[in-house]
C-alpha cells in the first residue's frame, strides 16, 4: 500500500500544570492528547469527533504547528514535521491551513477583508501586489462572497459570511490540507448547511484534504469519508463513515450515536437510548486502564476487571477499535 | 376549558441610542400561542428570531430600557402577566413559573453555595425556616439525580461539572413545584451524552409533576423528542405552529421546510447536498415591509410584499404564509 498523505503516529501533547518557579514542585500533567494515531488520504476528509475536553482541538493545533508535540510523529508525504525549527516549518505552513470555530474572533476587526486575505500572500511573497489583489477577488468569488465587498470590515458581515472569509483566507496559499476546527458549530442551521455544502464543493474543485473536527456527529456524517472517535486524549474507534455509523463497535461510539437527537418526532420517541451515567473524567487524572471504564455500560461483560487495569490497544485494520470486548 | 398560558399579540421593541440616532428594533411582533397543563411547547428559531426575548418578557425579565413591551396579553391561570404589579409577578416567578437558562455557569451565583441558592427560594416563596428549607433543597437535588445531595449543598458552583450545574439549575427551578417551566436552550451548552441525560430528566420530571414546559431551542432534534406542539419563529414573528408530528411530517411554511432540509441528520442520505436556505439571516433593524422571509424564499412573489397573517389551517395548526406548501405524506429527509 502506498504511503498515506498524512500519517500521525503516537502523537502526544502534555501540558504541565501548576509548576511554580525554578524550584517549585513539579505540578500535575494534563494529558490533552495521549497517543493518537491516524492516516488521512489525499483529497479525502477525516472526521475527528468527541466531546469537550477529549483533545480534538489540541490535536488540530499540534498538526498545524500552533502547539509543539510532546512526542510522536506527524508525517506529510513521508516528511517528519515534529521537531522542526521555526524556519523549517515555514514552507509547511503554506500547505497546512486552519479554519477556526468562531468567525467573530478569528478575523482582525481592524483589517479590511482585502487586507486579511492579502496578508498570507504578502508574508509568503507570492505574486506582485496587482496579482495579489486579483487573487483575493477570485478567492472571494470562490467562497460565494461578492468581490465588490472586499473593502469592507469583518463587522459588516454576518456570521456565515465571516466564516466564508475564514475559508477564503485558508484557501489563499493553495494548501493541501485544511484543518477545520468546529467550523460550523457557531452558526445557525440554515447557514451551517451553506458552509458545509461550500466546503464539499471546494474540496472537489481544489482536491483538498480535510481534517474535520466536530462534536456534532450528524455534521461529520455529511462531510467525512472516515471517522475517528476520541475520548480523553485517545482514539477509541476509526472506520469509514458508513461502517462507523451503521455498525459502531466501541461502547462509547454507540452511546454517543444513540445520544444524538433525531429531527423526527416519530423515530425519536420510538428510540432506545443508551444514556451514559456520570461526566467525562478530568484529563488531569484519567481513570486507570481503559479511560472509559467508569462510564462504560458494557464493562461487566469483560472478565476479571481487565478494563480497570489494562488499557486496550487500537486494533483491527480497516475498522479499528480500542476495547477489550472487541479484541478477540 | 381555558389554557394554562395564553399569549396574545405579544410585541416587544428595543430602542438603542447611538449619539442622536435612535435605532428601533422590533424583536417580537405579534406573537400568540397557548399552552395547557402538562404540555410541552417547543419555541423554535435561529438566532435573533425572538424566541428568548418572548420567553423572558413573559416573566418581566426584559431589561427596560432598552426593551419595552408594546402590546399584548399573557394570561397565566387567568391573570395577565404583562399587566401585573411587579410585586405580584415576583411572587409568581420562581414559584409557579420557573425558568432554566442556557448557561448554568452564569445563571448560578458563584459566591454562594448551592445550598444557599436553593434554600433562598424556599425561604422566600414557601416561608420555610432554614432547616426545613435545607431538607427540601437536598430532596430536590436528589430528584434531579445528584449523588450525595446533602454533601453537595455546601459546594460552590465552580466545583461542579457543566452537566451537574445544569441539574442544580433545574433543581432550583423545581423547588416550588412550578406549574410552568420556561427552559431556554437548557442543553445547548452541554455535550451530547450529557444533553441526553438532562432531556431524559426533564421528561421524567414532567411526567411525575405534570408541569407545562415552554422549551426554547434552535435544535430540531431536541424539539422532536420533547415537544407536543411546536411554534416556529422567524424575525420576531410566528410563521407556523402545530402538533410536532404534523409539522415535521408536512411543514407548510417554506422556512420550516427549509430549516428541516438544512439539518444534517443521522438517518438521512449523507451523500446528498443539504438543502441550505439561501441568503443571510434578517437584519431586524431593516426588515422588509411584507413577509420577513420573502427575500430568502424560493416561492416568494408580488403578494409577499404584504404581511401574511397567522391563519388557522386544519386541526390546531396555523400558518403565516400566502403560499402554503402542499401537504406531504413522506417525512422530510
Amino acid at each position: 500500500m502506498s504511503e498515506p498523505f498524512l500519517q500521525v503516529r503516537s502523537l502526544t501533547k502534555h501540558f504541565p500544570i501548576g509548576k511554580r518557579g525554578l524550584f517549585g514542585r513539579p505540578g500535575k500533567v494534563l494529558r490533552a492528547v495521549d497517543g493518537v494515531s491516524f492516516d488521512l488520504e489525499r483529497g479525502t476528509t477525516l472526521g475527528l469527533v468527541g466531546e469537550s475536553g477529549c483533545g480534538k482541538s489540541t490535536t488540530a493545533r499540534v498538526l498545524v504547528g500552533l502547539h509543539e508535540a510532546t512526542s510522536g510523529s506527524v508525517k506529510i508525504e513521508g516528511h517528519e514535521l515534529v521537531g522542526l525549527g521555526r524556519s523549517a516549518w515555514r514552507p509547511w505552513r503554506r500547505r497546512l491551513q486552519m479554519i477556526f470555530q468562531d468567525p467573530y474572533a478569528s478575523l482582525d476587526p481592524r483589517q479590511s477583508v482585502l487586507s486579511i486575505l492579502e496578508e498570507p500572500l504578502r508574508i509568503h511573497r507570492l505574486g506582485k501586489p496587482r496579482d495579489r489583489r486579483l487573487r483575493v477577488l477570485s478567492l472571494l468569488d470562490a467562497v460565494g462572497l461578492d468581490p465588490r465587498h472586499a473593502q469592507r470590515y469583518p463587522h459588516e458581515f454576518s456570521g456565515g459570511q465571516r466564516q466564508r472569509i475564514g475559508i477564503a483566507r485558508a484557501l489563499a496559499l493553495e494548501p493541501d490540507l485544511i484543518v477545520c476546527d468546529e467550523p460550523v458549530s457557531a452558526l445557525d442551521v440554515s447557514i451551517q448547511a451553506q458552509i458545509l455544502n461550500l466546503l464539499k464543493e471546494l474540496q472537489g474543485r481544489f482536491g483538498l484534504s480535510y481534517l474535520f473536527i466536530a462534536h456534532d456527529l450528524s455534521v461529520v456524517r455529511h462531510i467525512a469519508d472516515r471517522v475517528a472517535v476520541m475520548y480523553l486524549g485517545r482514539i477509541v474507534e476509526t472506520a469509514d463513515r458508513d461502517t462507523i455509523f451503521s455498525s459502531p463497535r466501541h461502547p462509547y461510539t454507540r452511546s454517543l450515536l444513540s445520544a444524538v437527537p433525531l429531527p423526527d418526532p416519530v423515530a425519536e420517541r420510538a428510540r432506545r437510548r443508551i444514556v451514559l451515567t456520570g461526566d467525562v473524567p478530568s484529563p488531569l487524572d484519567p481513570p486507570s486502564g481503559c479511560t472509559f471504564h467508569p462510564r462504560c455500560p458494557e464493562r461487566d461483560r469483560v472478565e476479571g476487571r481487565r478494563c480497570e487495569s489494562e488499557a486496550p490497544a487500537l486494533l483491527g485494520g480497516e475498522h479499528e477499535c480500542a476495547c477489550h470486548l472487541t479484541e478477540s | 376549558m381555558s389554557h394554562l398560558l395564553e399569549v396574545e399579540d405579544l410585541s416587544v421593541r428595543f430602542e438603542t441610542r447611538r449619539g442622536k440616532k435612535v435605532q428601533s428594533v422590533q424583536a417580537v411582533g405579534g406573537l400568540s400561542f397557548h399552552l395547557d397543563e402538562g404540555e410541552t411547547l417547543g419555541l423554535v428559531g435561529e438566532s435573533g428570531s425572538g424566541k428568548t426575548v418572548s420567553s423572558l418578557s413573559l416573566i418581566g425579565l426584559i431589561p427596560s430600557p432598552p426593551g419595552r413591551i408594546e402590546r399584548g396579553r399573557a394570561l397565566f391561570q387567568g391573570e395577565d402577566l404583562l399587566a401585573m404589579a411587579p410585586s405580584r409577578l415576583r411572587r409568581l416567578r420562581g414559584n409557579s413559573i420557573a425558568m432554566v437558562f442556557q448557561d448554568p455557569m452564569t445563571s448560578l451565583n458563584p459566591l454562594l453555595t448551592i445550598g444557599r441558592q436553593l434554600t433562598e427560594v424556599a425561604e422566600i416563596h414557601l416561608r420555610m425556616g432554614r432547616r426545613e428549607a435545607r431538607r427540601l433543597a437536598a430532596e430536590r437535588l436528589g430528584e434531579v439525580g445528584i449523588p450525595s445531595p446533602e454533601a453537595r449543598l455546601d459546594a460552590y458552583p465552580h466545583e461542579l461539572s457543566g452537566g451537574m450545574r445544569q441539574r442544580v439549575g433545574i433543581a432550583m427551578a423545581l423547588m416550588c413545584r412550578p406549574k410552568l417551566l420556561l427552559a431556554d436552550e437548557p442543553t445547548t451548552a452541554l455535550d451530547v451524552t450529557i444533553q441526553a441525560q438532562i432531556l431524559e430528566l426533564l421528561r421524567d420530571l414532567q411526567e411525575r409533576m405534570g408541569m407545562a414546559i415552554v422549551l426554547v431551542t434552535h435544535d430540531l432534534g431536541v424539539v422532536a423528542g420533547m415537544a407536543d406542539r411546536i411554534a416556529v419563529m422567524y424575525a420576531g414573528s410566528l410563521v407556523e405552529t402545530g402538533p410536532t408530528e404534523a409539522v415535521f411530517r408536512s411543514p407548510a411554511h417554506p422556512y420550516t421546510r427549509g430549516l428541516l432540509g438544512s439539518v444534517p441528520r443521522l438517518d438521512g442520505d449523507p451523500n446528498r447536498a443539504l438543502d441550505a436556505i439561501e441568503g443571510q439571516p434578517p437584519d431586524l433593524a431593516h426588515l422588509p415591509g411584507g413577509c420577513a422571509f420573502a427575500p430568502r424564499c424560493p416561492g416568494a412573489d408580488a403578494e409577499c410584499a404584504a404581511r401574511p397573517p397567522l391563519d388557522a389551517i386544519g386541526e390546531d395548526r396555523a400558518l403565516a404564509c400566502f403560499h402554503a406548501l402542499a401537504p406531504r405524506e413522506e417525512p422530510t429527509r
